[in-house]
C-alpha cells in the first residue's frame, strides 16, 4: 500500500495525524529553516524530540522538513537544524538545498534523505543527480506533472517518488517563485513564509472584503463569495485582457479519484499539504485518505464524503495530474 | 485534554436573533467573572499555551460573536478578559464569527483557514497576531467542558454534562470527522 504522509504544524496536530492513520508525519523546527515558518507554528527542539519518540511508539515515522535555502551569512542555522533533527531521531530529512544535502550526506551518511518539492526536481536527470550524489532515497515531485509523466519519471528513477494528493497548490516552479518576495521582501524559499501574515491586511469595505499584501490590493470578495489565501498567485487583477485570476484560481488539489492511477504509476507515498492548518483539517483529511486507501486496497467502493469544506475557495481541482490544456 | 472531533465547517448553527435580543438587557459582569475565571484556569493549566504567541503575547484581541449582543476583549499576558457591549478602538486585532464557530475554534473542532475560505470568520488588524493565537490555541487542545465545569465545585459534574450535551447538539460530539 502507498504510504500516507501527513502534515503537522504543532505537536497536537502530529498526535491527531497519528490517531487518524498517518504512516508518517512531516514537520519542521520553529525557525526559518522550514518552508512553513508561520507565527505560533512548528516545533521547538524539545517538542521535536518528544514528538518523534511518541510517533515511534505508535508505529509512525517523522520526516523533518529543512527545506528552505540557507543564507550565505548564516549557514550554521541550517547545519544546526540538520544536526538536531538527526539527533532527535528523524526518520528522514526533507531537504531542498544542494549545499545542505552535501553537508548532511558527509556529516550524517546513514541519515535517510528526501528531496523536497522545493528543489523542483521534475525530470529523471535531476532526480538521478540527487540520488547518485547525495544518496537521496525519495523525491517529492512538483505539482506540475501529469499522472503519465509521474509514471514515466518513476519508471526511470532509482529514487522513490512521493506526490501531493490534497491541499494548497503551487503551480509555479517551486523553490523558484519570487512573487511573495516581490511584494514583501520575504519568500517561502528563504524565510519560509509565502505571503507573510505580517504583510497581510483585510479591510471591510462597502464592496466586500479587500485583501492586500505588502500594500498591494490583491483581491476583493463579496460578502458570501468563497475566499482563498492572500497570495499574489491567487490575486484577482484588472489587465488589458480583462479582470480575473491571472495566475491561478483559489482552489485546492484533491486527487482522491486518482489514487489508483498513482498506485499504478509506481508512486511510493502520498502527501497531504497543510502544516499551517489546524487539527480539525489534519484529522479529517488524513482520515479521508486512510479510508480511500483502504478501499483501494480491498477493491471496494470508498464510502467517503467530500473534503470541499476544507478547500481553498471551496473548490477542488485535479491540477496538472489531469492536464487538459495540452 | 480532549480528543478533537472535527466538525464540518459551514454547518454550525447560529444563535437565533430572538434569543440574542432577549440577552441584550442582561448584565455583563457575571459573564465576565465566569469567563475571566475560565481564562485564568486555562492559563494555570497550560502555562506554555501562550509561549506560541511569541512577540504577540501582549496583543489585545477583540472577539465579536456576530450573533450575540456583546463581545470580548482578551489579553494573554497577563491573562485578562473583559465582556463589552461594543469593541473599543485601539485593539491589535478583531475576530468575528458566530458564537458556535468561535467555541469550535477554541476547541480545535473546526479549521480556521476553512472558516476564512467560507467567509464565516472575519479578521481585521494584526493578522500575524491572530495566526499566532490560533496556532497556540489549536495546540493546547482545550476542553471547555472541563474548564467551565471546574469553576462550579460540587455542581461541576452536572454543569459538565449540560455543557457536553449542548456542545453535542451544536457542534457534534462524535470523534469521527465529518469531512
Amino acid at each position: 500500500m502507498m504510504e500516507l504522509i501527513c502534515p503537522a504544524g504543532t505537536p497536537a496536530a502530529l498526535r491527531s495525524a497519528i490517531d487518524a492513520g498517518a504512516d508518517a508525519i512531516y514537520c519542521g523546527f520553529n525557525d526559518e529553516t522550514n518552508a512553513r515558518n508561520f507565527p505560533g507554528l512548528n516545533f521547538s527542539r524539545d517538542e521535536m524530540r518528544k514528538s518523534i519518540a511518541l510517533a515511534h511508539g505508535r508505529g509512525a515515522r517523522v520526516l523533518v522538513a529543512i527545506n528552505t535555502f540557507p543564507r550565505a551569512s548564516a549557514v550554521e542555522i541550517w547545519h544546526r537544524a540538520v544536526d538536531d533533527a538527526v539527533s532527535a531521531g528523524a526518520d528522514a530529512l526533507i531537504l531542498a538545498d544542494i549545499g545542505l544535502m552535501d553537508y548532511t550526506a558527509r556529516r550524517h551518511p546513514s541519515q535517510r534523505l528526501h528531496v523536497s518539492v522545493q528543489a523542483a526536481a521534475a525530470n529523471p536527470d535531476a532526480i538521478a543527480f540527487y540520488a547518485e550524489t547525495f544518496g537521496a532515497k525519495r523525491v517529492v515531485l512538483p505539482r506540475v506533472l501529469s499522472v503519465p509523466e509521474i509514471a514515466e519519471i518513476t519508471r526511470e528513477s532509482a529514487c522513490e517518488t512521493e506526490v501531493f494528493v490534497f491541499g494548497g497548490l503551487c503551480v509555479m516552479a517551486e523553490g523558484r517563485c519570487s512573487l511573495s518576495s516581490y511584494a514583501t521582501g520575504k519568500s517561502p524559499n528563504m524565510q519560509g513564509v509565502c505571503s507573510p501574515p505580517s504583510h497581510v491586511t483585510y479591510e471591510q469595505t462597502a464592496e466586500g472584503t479587500k485583501s492586500s499584501l505588502g500594500g498591494f490590493a490583491i483581491n476583493r470578495f463579496a460578502a458570501t463569495e468563497p475566499a482563498g489565501y492572500p497570495t499574489l498567485c491567487k490575486g484577482r487583477f484588472s489587465t488589458a485582457q480583462g479582470a480575473g485570476y491571472i495566475f491561478e484560481d483559489p482552489v485546492s488539489l484533491d486527487a482522491t479519484t486518482l489514487l489508483k492511477g498513482l498506485r499504478d504509476a509506481g508512486v511510493t507515498a502520498l502527501k497531504i499539504e497543510g502544516r499551517q492548518r489546524g487539527r480539525a483539517y489534519v484529522e479529517s483529511v488524513v482520515r479521508h485518505f486512510r479510508h480511500a486507501l483502504a478501499a483501494l486496497e480491498s477493491g471496494s467502493e470508498a464510502d467517503i464524503a467530500s473534503l470541499k469544506p476544507f478547500t481553498e475557495g471551496q473548490a477542488s481541482t485535479l491540477g496538472a495530474y489531469r492536464k487538459t490544456w495540452r | 485534554m480532549n480528543d478533537p472531533s472535527a466538525a464540518s465547517p459551514g454547518q454550525l448553527p447560529t444563535i437565533p436573533p430572538l434569543v440574542a435580543l432577549a440577552m441584550r438587557p442582561l448584565p455583563l459582569l457575571p459573564l465576565q467573572l465566569v469567563l475571566g475565571g475560565v481564562l485564568q484556569r486555562i492559563h494555570r493549566r497550560n502555562p506554555a499555551l501562550f509561549d506560541r504567541l511569541g512577540p504577540h503575547a501582549r496583543a489585545r484581541f477583540g472577539i465579536r460573536p456576530i450573533d450575540l449582543p456583546f463581545a470580548f476583549v482578551v489579553e494573554a499576558k497577563p491573562p485578562r478578559l473583559s465582556v463589552v457591549r461594543d469593541l473599543p478602538s485601539g485593539l491589535d486585532a478583531r475576530i468575528s464569527a458566530s458564537f458556535v464557530n468561535l467555541l469550535a475554534l477554541l476547541e480545535g473542532r473546526v479549521d480556521g483557514d476553512a472558516l476564512m475560505f467560507s467567509r464565516e470568520l472575519v479578521i481585521e488588524g494584526d493578522v500575524e497576531a491572530v495566526l499566532a493565537l490560533r496556532n497556540a490555541i489549536d495546540d493546547a487542545q482545550l476542553d471547555l467542558a472541563t474548564e467551565v465545569s471546574s469553576l462550579f465545585g460540587p455542581l461541576g459534574a452536572p454543569v459538565r454534562r449540560a455543557f457536553e450535551a449542548a456542545r453535542g447538539q451544536l457542534i457534534g460530539s462524535s470523534g469521527q470527522a465529518s469531512s
